[in-house]
């Protein structure tokens, strides 16, 4: 609950419609793509200009109030998830896209723009945004440069965070401020890179400067069938070790396969252990001559079967089985949690023999989707909450596989985010002086620790009390709490 | 882990954060003419050298600060790889280390992107002696704040770099170069509308007349653009764009002479041509716009005219420093400077003052 002085002085900041409290309108923003947690903010603020940002922000810094951004609320960590005594400002209303500029190769939008809609806007130039998230038709660009999302064409065309000229924000006090610029560097630090990934703790983005991409004039996809999965994760860096960058390079287990032929039909092999797909664009002389080494290589590290799109629409058909892995798992499993880690690339065949262990051993399903170009694991655990116990094996097995990633030497998240789901892992991949450097980063920004509190950058008293929790794991404190 | 000449560093380190006397970081001192006037004790990074891990099929080099650059290039080239961002040496003892703090890259950087693209992790000291290590080895990390990146650029002003992980990419297959005759402002119109066009576009130049690209990528790809821009080939290839890199072009011998400033123009491509008093050579497809001055000529119009262009004017070499390198911060900007400089280093001994005067 807001103080009601300070309550009634925020909400005369806008239209009676875009300022919510009531229980049945702030409900809609209780959770974000982790549903599991769930947390009713004190109220709703929807602005829609910047001003209207700034006098909201300059407020709840003056009545310490905490505030969480939100852009499409698809994000899988928590990140997005409100704090129950603090204002949730979403900036849905900043839909606008302010300017498309085909000499320069860049749009310049506002943050509530889904990712797809700049790509949609850029197509009559021939230029596309490249960074494409499997939620790229929800998402917006806030939230991408927020969490610097990936997409299964970063491999070639890169992150969020190299497709960003400029964002423009306003910081916890009102202060408006520019990261980056319209030239491909700016003076000092690089706090356009700081920005990227910083999951809405350092300021509130208001506008963003995109790169935009031409579009290639063909694209192509090569299937390749693997009878085990090692030897699909050796193909991996066989491909890369040719001295091919692939547009795209993505791998899915049999389960994972499975999962999605019941849904989207997308043609995959269901014997298969595993499958690839390796995608090629540019010219048309240029795919060929790739594609033609592509499948060279991919049937000299063992593929038993090989197929190429032949038209545009075959090539849409065997993305569509990729792209919809998660509903897909969504639909066979009655729950089930998505872990994103990334790993050095040799390193797939052993952490894919080790995640069966785990299976086995936790006794839980796990279906595998990876952007097997850039190592980043999508295991996807599947489990049921109404069976006692389940939820927590399935944090156990997830848990398990995010330390894996940082004993072969990867990280925790490679493109959604700590949020509040990995805070623990936190504490494991980063030593207390680094976490304290980060918390200093932090207040550098936002001395109060107003924006988006308690994500990201776990306190050491956090990490002491999870080394607690962890040592005591019969009697959790707040057995209430979900614990995901 | 932590070998005897990190161990000594610290101690200097914790020696100058106690007396408050600051530590000038140097390399090979290829990059000592970058930026505001050093000043400190020398803290030589070269005896930390040597490549730590490099496998090809990863993509991911990691080297000690001190590596010479040569020898990174020449490692990668062995196994059919490259630095895309072409970072300058600037003279023979360039380390990588050097290479990351001064966040300088070549003729290529438009199309392959600038070194903090590729940075995917550093280990520093900070300004208390602290060893920190951020980002990793791997091509995607969201695991805390981006401060490998941060390092970068930052002229050594936020930490000593110890270890830095870059991404490496292929050598294109194939590389040509072609040059039309033109004006600058029809090369920039030229430029602008080939960026908006899938042409394998590897750097551009013009200067005196003439407009130079280079296209790199699949042979068969560079053959098509080539037939698509036109012009007639360039007997010199590539080697135009090493001097690009280098600066031993002719254009910068003159702008690096006496009683000559060097200005870099970083601002939005499409940018028109100004003439802005001196001569200009223009890269990164109008991008990046190098101005050759009279060593007293007034900054203010260039950083007025480069910040109404989206973008910053920096005193690269030459003129008079006293008057500010680098474009001056606005308010917030250095507020959030001034703090990040206290988190990392509070007393001040780094670098002090080699990016802003404060700093
Ligand atoms: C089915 C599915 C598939 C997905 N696939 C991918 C994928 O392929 N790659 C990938 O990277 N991610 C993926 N995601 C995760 C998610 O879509 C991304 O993280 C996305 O960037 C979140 O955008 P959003 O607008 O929904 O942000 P939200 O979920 O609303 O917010 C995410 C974070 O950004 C902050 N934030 C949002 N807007 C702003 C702003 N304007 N200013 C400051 N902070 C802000 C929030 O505080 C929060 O911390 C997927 C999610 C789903 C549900």
């Amino acid at each position: 609950m807001l103080d009601s002085a300070v309550s009634s002085r925020l909400a005369a900041l806008l239209p009676p419609e875009a300022w919510l409290t009531a229980d049945e309108d702030t409900r809609a923003y209780e959770c974000d793509g982790l549903t599991l947690y769930r947390t009713r903010p004190a109220a709703v603020a929807l602005p829609e200009t910047e001003a209207q940002v700034v006098a909201i922000l300059r407020q709840c810094h003056q009545a310490r109030i905490p505030v969480v951004a939100r852009g499409a609320g698809t994000g899988l960590s928590g990140g997005a998830t409100p704090d129950a005594g603090g204002v949730l400002l979403s900036l849905a209303k900043f839909r606008r896209i302010l300017a498309i500029d085909p000499e320069s190769q860049t749009a310049v939008v506002q943050p509530g723009v889904r990712n797809l809609a700049i790509s949609e806007a850029a197509a009559a130039h021939g230029l596309y945004y490249a960074p494409d998230p499997s939620s790229q038709i929800a998402c917006t660009i806030g939230g991408n440069v927020a969490e610097n999302a990936g997409g299964v064409h970063c491999l070639k065309y890169g992150l969020t965070v190299h497709n960003v000229r400029r964002v423009r924000g306003v910081l916890i006090d009102g202060s408006t401020v520019e990261f980056g610029g319209d030239a491909l560097d700016a003076p000092g630090y690089d706090l356009l890179a700081l920005i990227n990934g910083s999951e809405g703790l350092l300021a509130v983005i208001t506008e963003v400067t995109v790169k935009l991409t031409p579009k290639p004039l063909l694209a192509q996809v090569a299937l390749a069938s693997f009878d085990d999965v090692g030897r699909a994760g050796l193909a991996v860096s066989a491909v890369i070790g040719a001295g091919i960058v692939p547009a795209g390079l993505e791998m899915m287990d049999r389960a994972a396969t499975r999962a999605v032929e019941a849904f989207v039909h997308a043609n995959y092999p269901l014997d298969a252990q595993a499958i690839l797909l390796v995608e090629s664009d540019g010219t048309p002389e240029e795919v060929a001559a790739e594609m033609a080494e592509i499948k060279r290589v991919l049937a000299a590290s063992g593929a038993t079967a090989i197929r190429v799109s032949t038209d545009e629409k075959e090539r849409l058909l065997l993305w569509s089985g990729r792209k919809a892995a998660f509903p897909a798992v969504g639909r066979i499993a009655a729950d089930y949690i998505c872990m994103d880690g990334t790993i050095p690339r040799r390193t797939l065949p052993q952490v894919l023999a080790r995640i069966d262990e785990f299976s086995h051993r936790f006794g839980l399903a796990c279906a595998n989707v990876f952007h097997a170009g850039d190592g980043n694991l999508h295991p996807l655990i599947m489990f049921d909450a109404n069976v006692a116990e389940e939820a927590e094996r399935a944090e156990a097995f997830g848990a398990a596989i995010l330390e894996l990633c940082i004993e072969v030497g990867g990280t925790i998240t490679g493109e959604h985010g700590v949020g509040i789901e990995k805070i623990r892992q936190m504490c494991t991949q980063f030593r207390p002086d680094e976490l304290t450097s980060f918390l200093g980063v932090k207040a550098a920004f936002d001395e109060h620790g107003l924006l988006n509190p308690g994500k990201a950058v776990p306190t050491l008293h956090r990490c002491a009390e999870f080394g607690k929790m962890h040592v005591h794991r019969g009697a959790l404190p707040h057995p209430e709490l979900p614990r995901f | 882990m932590t070998d005897a000449v990190v161990l000594g560093w610290q101690q200097r380190i914790r020696d100058a954060a106690a007396s408050g006397r600051p530590l000038r970081i140097r390399g090979g001192g290829s990059k000592d003419f970058y930026g505001q006037e050093p000043v400190g004790e020398l803290l030589d990074t070269t005896p930390l050298a040597g490549i730590v891990d490099y496998d090809p099929t990863e993509l991911v080099l990691t080297a000690r600060a001190g590596t010479p650059l040569a020898e990174v290039e020449r490692v990668l080239a062995d196994a059919g790889q490259m630095l895309a961002f072409e970072p300058p040496h600037f003279g023979p003892g360039a380390t990588l280390g050097g290479t990351v703090a001064a966040g300088l890259s070549g003729p290529r950087r438009p199309y392959a992107g600038a070194v903090r693209d590729l940075v995917l992790g550093t280990r520093i000291l900070d300004g208390r002696g602290t060893e920190l290590a951020f980002g990793g080895r791997v091509m995607k990390n969201v695991a805390g704040f981006d401060v490998a990146r941060l390092m970068t650029g930052a002229l050594g002003t936020l930490g000593v770099l110890l270890e830095i992980s870059l991404k490496c990419q292929p050598l294109p297959k194939a590389v040509t170069v072609r040059v039309l005759e033109c004006g600058a402002a029809e090369s920039l119109r030229l430029t602008c509308g080939w960026a908006a066009q899938p042409l394998s576009l590897a750097g551009t130049c013009h200067v005196d007349g003439r407009l130079v690209v280079r296209l790199a990528g699949a042979a068969p790809a560079v053959a098509a653009a080539a037939a698509r821009i036109g012009g007639s080939a360039w007997p010199e290839g590539d080697a135009l764009f090493a001097s690009l890199r280098e600066q031993t072009h002719p254009f910068f011998a003159a702008a690096g002479g006496p009683g000559r400033a060097l200005w870099r123009l970083a601002v939005k491509p499409t940018a028109p041509y100004a003439d802005l008093g001196g001569a200009q050579l223009i890269e990164w497809g109008g991008a990046l716009r190098w101005l050759d001055l009279d060593a007293g000529a007034d900054p203010q119009p260039l950083r007025a005219w480069a910040a109404s262009h989206g973008g910053h004017a920096t005193l690269f070499r030459g003129g008079d420093k006293a008057a500010g390198v680098f474009q001056p911060l606005d308010e917030t900007l250095l507020g959030l400077h001034r703090r990040l400089k206290a988190n990392f280093d509070p007393q001040g001994i780094l670098n002090r003052g080699r990016l802003y005067p404060g700093l």
